[in-house]
C-alpha cells in the first residue's frame, strides 16, 4: 500500500493542467489493448487498459470473442438433449450448470428428486467445486509468477477427473445429472476410490497453503490488493467468494439450501478486507469445507432409487425394454420426441463455485424449451474488474483479473 | 420465495401506491412474478428495492412469440435477509421496444442490459454505454428473437472466401 502511496504523492505533484501547458507526452494517459488471446486472460477476454504510468486509470472489458450461442441452440433441443449444450457453457461446473438446468426443468414439471439422487448430486458437485478451486489455485499462482502450485493442483485435479470418469463415463461435461435425478448410479469401487481421494486432499490443501502462506513475495502482492466493498460488489451484482471475501456471508447453499444441502454440517469461510489475500483464503477455506460436505454425504448416503420414477419423464431401465411393451413404447416417445413440459417459467439458482448461477426456463408446452438463460456469475463479476485495478498497478492488475476467476465460457455463453 | 399471499400483499400494496404499474400478478410452481406497465418499470423495481428487494440477480429477455407484445425482460430480484426471490416482468412490443434503464439504481444491470439489446433488441432508455456486447459490432438482427433462424449465417473460409451461391 505505502509504494502506491509513494507513487501516488509523486503523481499528484504531477497535475492536468501543467501537461496542458505543455509539460510533455510522458505524461500523458496511454491506452492500451490487452488481449483477447493473452495467456493470463483464461480464455479469450479483451481489456482496453489506460495507463498513467504504472498506474491504471481504467479498464474496460471487450467481451464475446467465445460466444457460441448456446442459449439459442438450447431452443431447438429437446429438454434432455440440452443437457450436455448448457453443461458447456461455464466450461469449469459443467455440473453446476446442469443443475441449474435440470432444477429449473424439474420446478416446472414439479418433479420429486429421490433422496439418493440429490445426495449422488450433492457429492458431484462438491468434487467439482474442489475441482474448480484446484484450477483457479494452480492458475492464479501461475499468474502471480510462482511455477511450482500448478503441477501440485492439476495432480489434485485429475483425481477428480478419474473419479468423474468412474461415475459417469467422461472426464468433463459428463452429462450425469438428468431431469429427475442423475444418469446412473456409482459404480462398484467408486465408494473406496472417492474415500482414497478425501483422505489425502486436506494434507494437499494444507501444503498448498504454505506455499502461499511462507512466502513473502505472494502476500505483499495480495494484501490490499484489488480491494472492493461489500457494497460496489453488491450493486455490481457479483457474488461467490469475491462477495463473501467482503465479508458476506452469502451463500446459496446455506441461504436457500437445494438438493438436501440443509441435510450436512459445513460453514461459510467469509474475508473481511475484500482483497486479493481474502479472495484466496475464502476459496482455499472452502476446499475444506467441500471436502467435509463429501464426507458426510458419502457417509450418509441413503438407498433407493437414482432416479425419479415418472415414467413420462425419466428412461426406462434397459431391462424392461425387452419385457414391457409399455416400457418400449415409453423409451420411444422419450427418444424421439422428448417430455412434453407444462406451461410456465421458472428462475433456479445454484451456488457454483463463482457465485449465483441461475437458470432461467421458459416452457411452451411442448418438447422444446422455449428460451433458456444462464445468468452466469462470471458475466456479473467481470464488471467488477474496473473498481478492483483502479489506481493499482499494472502488475496487481493481472494478479485481480486471476484472482476474480473468470471462465470466458460462461461470460460469452 | 414470497408464498401465494405474500406476493398478493406486495401486490396490493404497489396497487396502493400507484394503481396503474400493476397489470398483474401469479404464483406459478414456487416461482413468484409481477407484471407492469413497461412505462412504470423504475418506479416500481425502486419500490421494490426500498421494500428490502436490494439485489438485482439477472435482466434477462423473453421472446413470446406469436403472443403481443413479444418481448419480454425480466429483472429477478432478491431480498437477501428474507431470502425472497420475486421476478418483475415488462412486456414491450417489437414495433416500440423501449424501456428505462436500472443502471441509475443498479449499476450492475449494465453488461444485462447490454446483452438484452443485443439479442432483442430493447433499446433502454438512459443506458450510459448501449453496444452489443456479444455479437460483433457490426451485426444485424437480433438473434435470441424467436423469428431468428439457426445456423443460416454463412461462414467465411477460404473455398467460398468469393462470395456465397450465386454471387460466387
Amino acid at each position: 500500500m505505502s509504494t502506491v502511496s509513494d507513487y501516488r504523492r509523486h503523481e499528484e505533484s504531477v497535475t492536468y493542467s501543467s501537461e496542458l501547458s505543455g509539460s510533455g507526452e510522458s505524461h500523458e494517459l496511454l491506452t492500451i489493448n490487452f488481449g483477447p488471446v493473452h495467456p493470463s486472460t483464461h480464455g479469450v477476454l479483451r481489456l482496453y487498459a489506460t495507463l498513467e504510468g504504472e498506474i491504471v486509470r481504467d479498464i474496460q472489458p471487450v467481451i464475446g470473442y467465445l460466444h457460441t450461442g448456446i442459449e439459442k441452440t438450447a431452443e431447438d433441443k429437446s429438454y434432455w438433449k440440452a443437457i450436455p449444450v448448457v453443461e458447456r457453457m461455464d466450461y469449469l461446473s459443467y455440473y453446476f450448470n446442469a443443475m441449474a438446468y435440470c432444477g429449473a426443468v424439474e420446478q416446472l414439471l414439479e418433479l420429486e428428486v429421490p433422496k439418493r439422487a440429490q445426495y449422488l448430486r450433492v457429492i458431484h458437485l462438491e468434487l467439482d467445486r474442489l475441482m474448480s478451486h484446484m484450477i483457479w489455485i494452480g492458475t492464479f499462482a501461475l499468474d502471480l509468477g510462482a511455477i511450482s502450485p500448478i503441477f501440485y493442483c492439476f495432480r489434485q485435479r485429475e483425481l477428480l477427473l478419474d473419479l468423474f470418469e468412474m461415475s459417469s463415463g467422461q472426464r468433463m461435461h459428463t452429462r450425469y445429472f438428468q431431469v429427475g435425478g442423475v444418469a446412473e448410479d456409482i459404480p462398484q469401487g467408486f465408494r473406496q476410490k472417492l474415500q482414497q481421494y478425501l483422505d489425502q486432499a486436506p494434507a494437499v490443501f494444507d501444503m498448498l497453503a504454505d506455499l502461499f502462506e511462507n512466502n513473502e513475495i505472494v502476500l505483499q502482492r495480495l494484501r490490499n490488493v484489488g480491494a472492493i466493498s461489500q457494497q460496489t460488489a453488491l450493486d455490481l451484482g457479483v457474488t461467490g467468494p469475491l462477495l463473501r471475501a467482503t465479508g458476506n456471508p452469502w451463500d446459496l447453499r446455506k441461504a436457500a439450501p437445494y438438493s438436501s444441502y440443509d441435510d450436512f454440517d459445513f460453514k461459510i469461510p467469509v474475508g473481511t478486507v475484500g482483497d486479493n489475500y481474502d479472495r484466496f483464503r475464502v476459496r482455499h477455506a472452502e476446499l475444506y469445507e467441500s471436502v467435509k460436505i463429501i464426507q458426510q454425504a458419502l457417509d450418509g448416503l441413503p438407498d433407493g432409487p437414482y432416479i425419479a420414477d415418472d415414467r413420462k419423464v425419466v428412461l426406462p431401465p434397459r431391462h424392461e425394454l425387452a419385457t414391457s411393451m409399455e416400457a418400449l413404447i415409453h423409451h420411444f416417445k422419450l427418444v424421439t420426441e422428448g417430455f412434453r413440459v407444462p406451461e410456465g417459467e421458472s428462475y433456479y439458482p445454484v451456488e457454483s463455485p463463482r457465485g449465483e448461477l441461475g437458470c432461467f426456463v421458459r416452457a411452451d408446452g411442448s418438447a422444446k424449451p422455449a428460451r433458456v438463460h444462464m445468468r452466469d456469475p462470471s458475466f456479473h463479476n467481470l464488471q467488477a474488474l474496473a473498481p478492483m485495478v483502479r489506481d493499482g498497478y499494472l502488475a496487481d492488475f493481472i494478479a485481480t483479473l486471476a484472482a476474480l476467476d473468470p471462465i470466458i465460457g460462461g461470460v460469452d455463453r | 420465495m414470497p408464498d401465494a399471499a405474500g406476493l398478493d400483499l406486495i401486490a396490493e400494496q404497489l396497487t396502493a401506491v400507484d394503481d396503474a404499474c400493476l397489470t398483474g400478478h401469479g404464483f406459478d410452481r414456487g416461482h413468484a412474478e409481477l407484471q407492469i406497465d413497461p412505462a412504470k418499470n423504475i418506479q416500481v423495481l425502486q419500490w421494490l428495492q426500498q421494500r428490502g428487494f436490494t439485489f438485482l440477480a439477472s435482466v434477462h429477455g423473453v421472446d413470446y412469440y406469436p403472443h403481443e407484445p413479444r418481448l419480454g425482460v425480466v429483472y429477478e430480484l432478491l431480498d437477501m435477509q428474507t431470502v425472497d426471490r420475486v421476478s418483475v416482468k415488462a412486456r414491450v412490443s417489437t414495433a416500440a421496444p423501449e424501456i428505462d434503464s436500472a443502471v441509475p439504481i443498479w449499476p450492475g444491470a449494465n453488461a444485462d442490459e447490454r446483452e438484452v439489446y443485443d439479442m432483442f433488441g430493447v433499446i433502454f432508455v438512459g443506458h450510459p454505454d448501449l453496444r452489443r456486447i456479444l455479437m460483433p459490432e457490426d451485426y444485424e438482427g437480433f438473434p435470441q428473437r424467436r423469428d431468428f433462424p439457426i445456423g443460416g449465417e454463412p461462414v467465411l473460409f477460404t473455398h467460398n472466401e468469393h462470395g456465397y451461391g450465386e454471387d460466387r
